[in-house]
């Protein structure tokens, strides 16, 4: 074959090469455009779910020991002794079930496992690692205790423990 | 001599370079291997794993090409080969792939939907405004499955006039005719339950027109003919069948829903995979007569 045809024949074959990559690319994108779109659909801008910040009233309406009455309506235990006030988030930590307190023997009893915790939530019995969390306390301007379970305080056996962080307590 | 400090150089140098050795000896094997996995990885063609998937080779050759197909389970239903004029857009109109892609694509978009839709009353209605506000892309996906119903319900209409105008009906092709007329109303059906589930003005008074028909049928319908006289009551005729209940409410929407995504899809869906396999066994599309190039005509035996 003459070399011009040849030449020609060259350059034709390259851009065919050509539109094939540039299609494919096209297709790929677009494909690869639509899969990043779907994983973005699972994830809604707003939900309407329980608000995880709370007020429960005044330090004075809580005597000594262990109060029940928000466990519950908020998930959680408010302890008083002698010298703190704290929150006890009521969630096992072994695998997340709700404890009861058995007053009769005065400590938290899990009923999933078993884990039992002293009457300031921490464990000495049963499968969970760790005391159950402390919720961040606050008082607002009116004198009202205001609860947030999204911020919780964890005290593992090997890090340092966190309930004695200024947030996880009220002096009363 | 031990003091020598030649013979420690060289000492040292032997020590060094029979480590060299060493070390390379150790590594030699580990840059075989590598260089053996670069080749295989190149010839990924080769390998055993892309033979257990693919099972044939990617030659231009017709047994390629028959295989490709034949062994393949979404294509096998395909014939390997057709008539020519079977792709004959100006006959077919495509309007019955163009069908089945449609409904493809609303299964899809009608699964992404699901995850964002409570059947209850208490809830269908802001589900959709929460589908088309605060989820990325809802409202595109909403508007997919919209189009491509409006875009379905044209498209077999069509396909009934191609088939109609072609004559595509007649012998052997009857039954598979039958089986169309039955997903033609399958079809309407999947539309009616699916403009409900929104629960907005448009579907509840729908639903209030179509079942106040329903009460009207002869025989099943309690202000039907002869309906009374065979004990149909508000409480027990077909539309309360259709409805779960005299009136329409939380339980006429549960049925839609459950009605629009599962019985009548599954329904549909068998009555396609008859109806494609009846299009197969009939002898493919049915065409013209089919035109034979002076090419690919025998040549006549001298006698």
């Amino acid at each position: 074959m003459p070399k011009k045809i040849v030449k020609e024949k060259n350059k034709a074959e390259k851009w065919k090469i050509r539109r094939r990559n540039f299609t494919y690319a096209c297709v790929f994108s677009f494909l690869g455009a639509n899969l990043l779109m779907t994983l973005r659909f699972f994830f809604p801008r707003t939900l309407f779910e329980p608000k995880t910040s709370f007020t429960i009233g005044s330090p004075g309406d809580f005597g000594f020991g262990i109060d029940t009455r928000f466990q519950q309506k908020y998930r959680i235990w408010v302890v008083r002794n002698a010298s703190r006030l704290f929150v006890i988030y009521a969630r096992c930590t072994h695998l997340g079930c709700t404890p009861d307190w058995v007053q009769s023997e005065n400590k938290f009893k899990c009923p999933c496992h078993g884990s039992g915790y002293d009457n300031e939530g921490v464990n000495f019995e049963g499968p969970a690692p760790r005391p159950m969390d402390r919720a961040k306390l606050s008082l607002n301007p009116q004198g009202q205790i205001v609860v947030d379970v999204s911020q919780l305080y964890q005290c593992s056996p090997g890090a340092p423990c966190n309930f004695d962080n200024s947030e996880a307590y009220l002096t009363v | 001599m031990p003091d020598d400090p030649i013979s420690e150089e060289s000492k040292k140098r032997g020590k060094i370079s029979s480590v060299i050795v060493r070390i390379k000896n150790g590594i030699w094997p580990f840059i075989e291997k590598g260089k053996e996995d670069l080749k295989a990885a190149q010839n990924y063609k080769k390998t055993q794993v892309w033979k257990s998937v693919f099972r044939h080779k990617l030659d231009d050759t017709p047994r390629t090409r028959s295989l490709a197909v034949l062994t393949n389970v979404f294509l096998h239903l395909h014939p390997a080969k057709i008539n020519r004029d079977s792709v004959r857009f100006n006959f077919t109109w495509g309007m019955g792939g163009i069908s089945f892609y449609l409904f493809f694509v609303l299964t899809i978009t009608g699964i992404f939907l699901m995850f964002y839709y409570h059947p209850t009353k208490g809830q269908a209605f802001a589900d959709i405004m929460y589908l088309e506000n605060d989820v990325p892309f809802g409202g595109l996906l909403r508007n997919m499955h919209r189009w491509a119903a409006h875009a379905m319900i044209l498209t077999v209409w069509l396909h009934m006039l191609r088939v109609f105008l072609t004559g595509s009906y007649k012998t052997p092709r009857e039954f598979n005719w039958t089986i169309g007329v039955i997903l033609l109303v399958l079809t309407m059906l999947l539309s009616f339950t699916g403009y409900l589930l929104p629960d907005d003005q448009l579907g509840f008074w729908a639903v209030t027109v179509g079942t106040s028909m329903a009460r009207a049928t002869p025989l099943l319908g309690h202000e039907g003919p002869f309906g009374p006289e065979l004990g149909m009551t508000a409480f027990n005729d077909v539309r309360f069948a259709l409805l779960g209940g005299s009136i329409v409410d939380a339980n006429a929407l549960l049925r839609a829903y459950i009605w629009h995504c599962i019985a009548i899809p599954l329904i549909l869906s068998a009555l396609l995979a008859v109806h494609f396999w009846r299009v197969r066994k009939d002898g493919s599309i049915s065409g013209p007569s089919p035109v034979v190039l002076e090419s690919e005509m025998k040549k006549k035996y001298k006698v």
